[in-house]
Formats: structure tokens, C-alpha cells, sequence
């Protein structure tokens, strides 16, 4: 399928004003190997302000590999990933540490598979919200605690817990945590790895409710691995399908769940009630 | 030109996990739609109306052919065109709801609205409007329509689906689960739409709403291809 360089898309961009963005994140040709393991293979895509890319994948696929490839938790082997700042693309890989630090303390958020990897387990649920205001240059004590109550309350963590530690927690209530954590900075990318894994189903709606409300007001871009194809219906606007580290199938996140063409992804989509 | 712009288009459904099997459903498909006109989609159960419909919102892949909507050929759009496309200027009423649960009823049906960035008490003031014309209870407004009756929910939709005045609209069964007065409602609704300009498509299966609303009837048997098993 071609990818934004469709004559309409040309003129439409025309019509929206000269100054349209580029995109936000620009995967090209992202390759990991462990050894002789393939972790993800020749993966391109680009991820506009705005959103939200779904990964689905049959465990081992590569999702985890390509989501810290492309959030600089790892070095691909081949390939870049090219960031949007100040709207000049930049090779992640090029950036000194101080630099890619800086850029996972605010623009960049990543919500861990297991939230043991995403929080501070011996801080508070208060302090590991507050923390990364701090990083951000937040210091004023009542400002900071009237947020991260905010956003306790957003993931419904009753706020008579704040001074409790994740330890203290469900694993629901930690991946909730996690969330709140991530989210409150504001940032403009979010990377999650199966963030409603562990949450009972009204919780993980409350949460996707969230998340829908974020991309719209403050135009959140999102690539979100997870399991549940109901998630990445509801969620995602586009959806890529792995298997065995390569991306077999992607487009429009309704056109790949209801039509798809590759025998994996039929497989998948017929093996689900409905999603 | 017209505002929906159909040719040539042809469908096939290949069933990797039952032999490979290549079904070729559509063949050759042409029709438009000018803007103010309605046409109906008609043929019997299984020869294609959903599946074209489908297509023409992107939501299946056409295997030949030029879909084009509002200028945009939806056959050959990148995911990112057809997002626009249904943000502004393509709307959609599903025979069923999807919505993520927990949203309140007047959040649904105002979240058209918000997406192309209208402002929020605009919205929900349009939303308003359009649940209460379509005699859905005040007291169900703030509840997530998810337990709802089939009914309410293809209210829902339909109220969701005319908030926004979307140039090309597409209605699958809009009356299908319908009293008569709500079902009236719809059809007045699919007038007004007209009279400012919208291009629409639908499938009814009721006659005698086709024979109110609909300009034109596209035979989609007609495109059924001869070679079909
Ligand atoms: N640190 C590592 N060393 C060696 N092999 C690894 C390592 N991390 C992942 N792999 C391998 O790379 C492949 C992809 O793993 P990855 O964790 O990306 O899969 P995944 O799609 O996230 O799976 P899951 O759904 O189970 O989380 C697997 O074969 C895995 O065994
Ligand atoms: N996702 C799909 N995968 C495989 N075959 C499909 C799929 N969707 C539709 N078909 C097939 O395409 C043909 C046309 O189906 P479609 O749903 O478009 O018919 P229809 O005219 O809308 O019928 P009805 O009046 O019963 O709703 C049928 O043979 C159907 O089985
Ligand atoms: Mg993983
Ligand atoms: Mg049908």
C-alpha cells in the first residue's frame, strides 16, 4: 500500500495548509539479532502527531525487541529511527546519552510488560508520579502532590494509597501506577508493552478512555503492543501484525482485523470470539 | 463529478485456512453518487452490498478498481488519507455499535464532533438534539450505551453517525431494529442530510423507506461474478 505519497494526499495536504508536520517517528528497516536469533527483521513504518499504532503478534514475534529498538532501549542492528525534534528528524542513535535521557524524561514515555521494570519499587505511589515531574524541572512540593494525586485518581488508585509503596500493590494496581507515572509529564510518544495485560475490564476501559481522551486533546502518539485484539480496535488506528520478528501485515486497524489477508493474521483474527 | 465515484471495482476473499481458496464476490462494480441524492444498495442476502459498502469506507481491500470519495481514490489511500477522509468527510452508521465501554451515551455520539475539533458545548448540545429527536431517554444520556437494548444502541449509532455533516455518508440498515416513529425519525434525518448537500449510500431492506428517501437502486447482483462457484 503507498504510504503518503498518494497524489490526494499531496493536494489534501495543500488544502490543510502548507505547513503540514512530518511524521512524528520514522522506522526504517529496523533489524535486531540475538545471535542467530532474530529478534525483529527489516521493520519500517511512520507514526504521525496524533497516532496510535498497534503491534499484535503471537508470543516471541518480536514485539518487546522492536518497541525498545524504537524507543532507544536497544541499538537495532540495521536500520534508524529517526525522531521528530523541532522538526528536524534525528537519528535516535546519534544522540549523546545526556541528550536520549533527556528525551525519555519528557517527550518519550514507556509503559514496562512487567511495571516492576517502569517503577521505583521502594518510592511511594506519590513519589514515583512526582519523580518524573521532578525530572522535568518540577519543584514546587504542593504543585507536584496535588498532580500526582490527579493522576491516581485518573487510574483509580484511591488516594488514601498515595503514600503506600508498589510493593503494596496488586499488579493491576502497579500497571495502573505505571501508567500514571508515564502520563503525567505529558509526553508526545508513548510506548506501551501490553499496558492493560494485568487490569480487570473495566479498569482497562476506564484506562483506554484515558488514552483516547489524551491522543485527542493533546495529540498523544501512541505505539501500543498488546494481545487483545478488542484493545487495538478500539484504540489503534493502525495496526501492524509480527511473526517471527518480521511484520507480515499492516494497515488500517479495522481493515486488518476485518479483512485480512495474511494466513497468520486470518488465524488470529478467526481464533478470537469477537473482537 | 459526483461525490461518491465508483468503477471497475472487483473483490475477491482468499481463505488461507481452508485451502487457499480464492472466492471472487464483486466484479466490475460501477455507480455515483451526487452530492443531495441517496442510492440504495439492493440485492439478495449475500450478493455483495455490505462487502462494496465496506469497501467504499476503507474497511475492506479492493482488489481492483477506483473507489473515489470526495476526490480521494479509497482503493489506493494510505491508511493516514483514509483516517482524514473519515474524520471529515465520510461518515459511517455500522449495523452495530462499538464503543469503548464506560463512555457516556452524549460522549459518543459528540465524539465525531470533537475529532475534527468542534467546540465541546457545541457538541454536546448537537448531541443533545439529535438523542432527544431520536427519543432516547434524558436518563440514559450519561450511561456507556454497551447495555443497552438493539434498539437504543442503532440510535446511538444513527445520532453518532448525523452529529458531524459529512459530504458522503454511507447507512447500513439504519432502520433495520426500528419502531415506527424512531424509524421515521431516521428517515427525516436522511432527508435534511439531503437537502444540504450529502451524498448518501444505503442498504434497506425496507421498501418502503427506499421508496422515500432513495433517488436511485444499484442492483449489486448485477457485479456478481459469473465464474463464482
Ligand atoms: N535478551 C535476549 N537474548 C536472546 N534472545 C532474546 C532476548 N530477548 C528476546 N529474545 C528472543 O527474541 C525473540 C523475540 O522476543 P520478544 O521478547 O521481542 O517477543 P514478544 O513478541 O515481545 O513476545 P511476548 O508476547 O511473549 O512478550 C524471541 O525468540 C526471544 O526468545
Ligand atoms: N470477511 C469476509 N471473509 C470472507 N467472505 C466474506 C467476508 N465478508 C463477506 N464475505 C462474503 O462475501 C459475500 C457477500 O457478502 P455481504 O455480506 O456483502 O452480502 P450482503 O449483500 O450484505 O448480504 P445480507 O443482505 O445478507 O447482509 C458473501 O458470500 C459473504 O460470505
Ligand atoms: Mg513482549
Ligand atoms: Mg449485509
Amino acid at each position: 500500500m503507498s504510504d503518503g505519497k498518494s497524489l490526494q494526499g499531496f493536494s489534501q495536504g495543500l488544502c490543510k495548509g502548507l505547513g503540514r508536520p512530518g511524521p512524528l517517528l520514522s522506522v526504517e528497516g529496523v533489524t535486531k539479532r540475538y545471535g542467530a536469533r532474530i529478534g525483529c527483521a527489516e521493520v519500517s513504518f511512520d507514526l504521525w502527531p496524533g497516532e496510535v499504532m498497534g503491534i499484535v503478534g503471537e508470543s516471541g514475534s518480536g514485539k518487546t525487541t522492536l518497541l525498545r529498538c524504537l524507543s532507544g532501549h536497544l541499538s537495532p542492528d540495521e536500520g534508524r529511527v529517526l525522531y521528530d525534534i523541532d522538526g528536524q528528524p534525528t537519528d535516535t542513535l546519534t544522540l549523546t546519552e545526556a541528550e536520549r535521557r533527556r528525551l525519555m524524561r519528557t517527550d518519550w514515555a514507556f509503559v514496562h510488560q512487567n511495571p516492576r521494570d517502569g517503577l521505583r519499587m521502594g518510592v511511594s505511589a506519590g513519589g514515583n508520579v512526582g519523580e518524573r515531574l521532578m525530572g522535568t524541572g518540577a519543584r514546587h512540593y504542593g504543585r507536584i502532590r496535588a498532580a500526582a494525586l490527579d493522576w491516581l485518581d485518573r487510574v483509580e488508585i484511591a488516594a488514601d494509597r498515595i503514600d503506600d509503596r508498589p510493593s503494596a500493590f496488586s499488579g493491576g494496581m502497579q500497571q495502573r501506577l505505571q501508567i500514571a507515572r508515564n502520563l503525567v509529564t505529558g509526553p508526545r510518544l508513548v510506548f506501551m508493552d501490553e499496558p492493560t495485560g494485568g487490569l480487570d475490564v473495566s479498569v482497562q476501559a476506564r484506562l483506554l478512555d484515558l488514552l483516547r481522551g489524551l491522543v485527542r486533546e493533546m495529540g498523544l502518539s501512541a505505539v501500543i503492543v498488546t494481545h487483545d485484539l478488542a484493545v487495538v480496535r478500539l484504540l489503534a488506528d493502525r495496526l501492524m501484525v509480527m511473526q517471527g520478528g518480521h511484520v507480515v501485515e499492516q494497515g488500517l486497524t479495522d481493515q486488518v482485523l476485518d479483512d485480512p489477508q495474511h494466513a497468520y493474521t486470518q488465524l488470529l483474527v478467526s481464533s478470537v470470539l469477537q473482537a | 463529478m459526483a461525490v461518491i465515484e465508483i468503477e471497475g471495482l472487483a473483490k475477491d476473499f482468499t481463505l488461507h485456512h481452508q485451502g487457499g481458496a480464492v472466492i471472487p464476490v464483486m466484479a466490475g462494480a460501477r455507480l455515483s453518487v451526487e452530492a443531495g441524492e441517496c442510492v440504495a444498495l439492493t440485492g439478495a442476502s449475500g450478493a455483495g452490498k455490505s462487502t462494496l459498502m465496506r469497501m467504499v469506507y476503507g474497511n475492506y481491500l479492493a482488489r481492483a478498481g477506483r473507489i473515489g470519495v470526495c476526490g480521494v481514490d479509497v482503493a489506493q489511500a494510505s491508511p493516514r488519507d483514509i483516517l482524514a477522509l473519515r474524520r471529515d468527510r465520510l461518515g459511517y452508521v455500522s449495523q452495530f455499535l462499538r464503543v469503548v465501554p464506560r463512555v457516556p451515551t452524549l460522549e459518543v455520539v459528540a465524539e465525531p464532533l470533537l475529532a475534527v475539533g468542534e467546540d465541546r458545548d457545541a457538541a454536546l448540545a448537537r448531541a443533545r438534539d439529535l438523542l432527544s429527536r431520536l427519543n432516547l431517554p434524558e436518563a440514559l444520556w450519561g450511561l456507556s450505551p454497551t447495555t443497552f437494548s438493539g434498539g437504543e444502541q442503532q440510535r446511538v449509532n444513527i445520532a453518532r453517525g448525523f452529529a458531524h455533516p459529512y459530504p458522503a455518508v454511507l447507512l447500513d440498515e439504519p432502520t433495520a431494529s426500528l419502531d415506527p416513529a424512531n424509524r421515521d425519525v431516521v428517515l427525516t434525518l436522511i432527508e435534511e442530510a439531503k437537502a444540504r448537500g450529502a451524498a448518501i449510500l444505503g442498504i434497506f431492506h425496507d421498501a418502503e423507506a427506499r421508496a422515500r428517501v432513495c433517488d436511485h437502486e444499484v442492483d449489486v447482483g448485477a457485479f456478481t461474478p459469473r465464474t463464482a462457484a
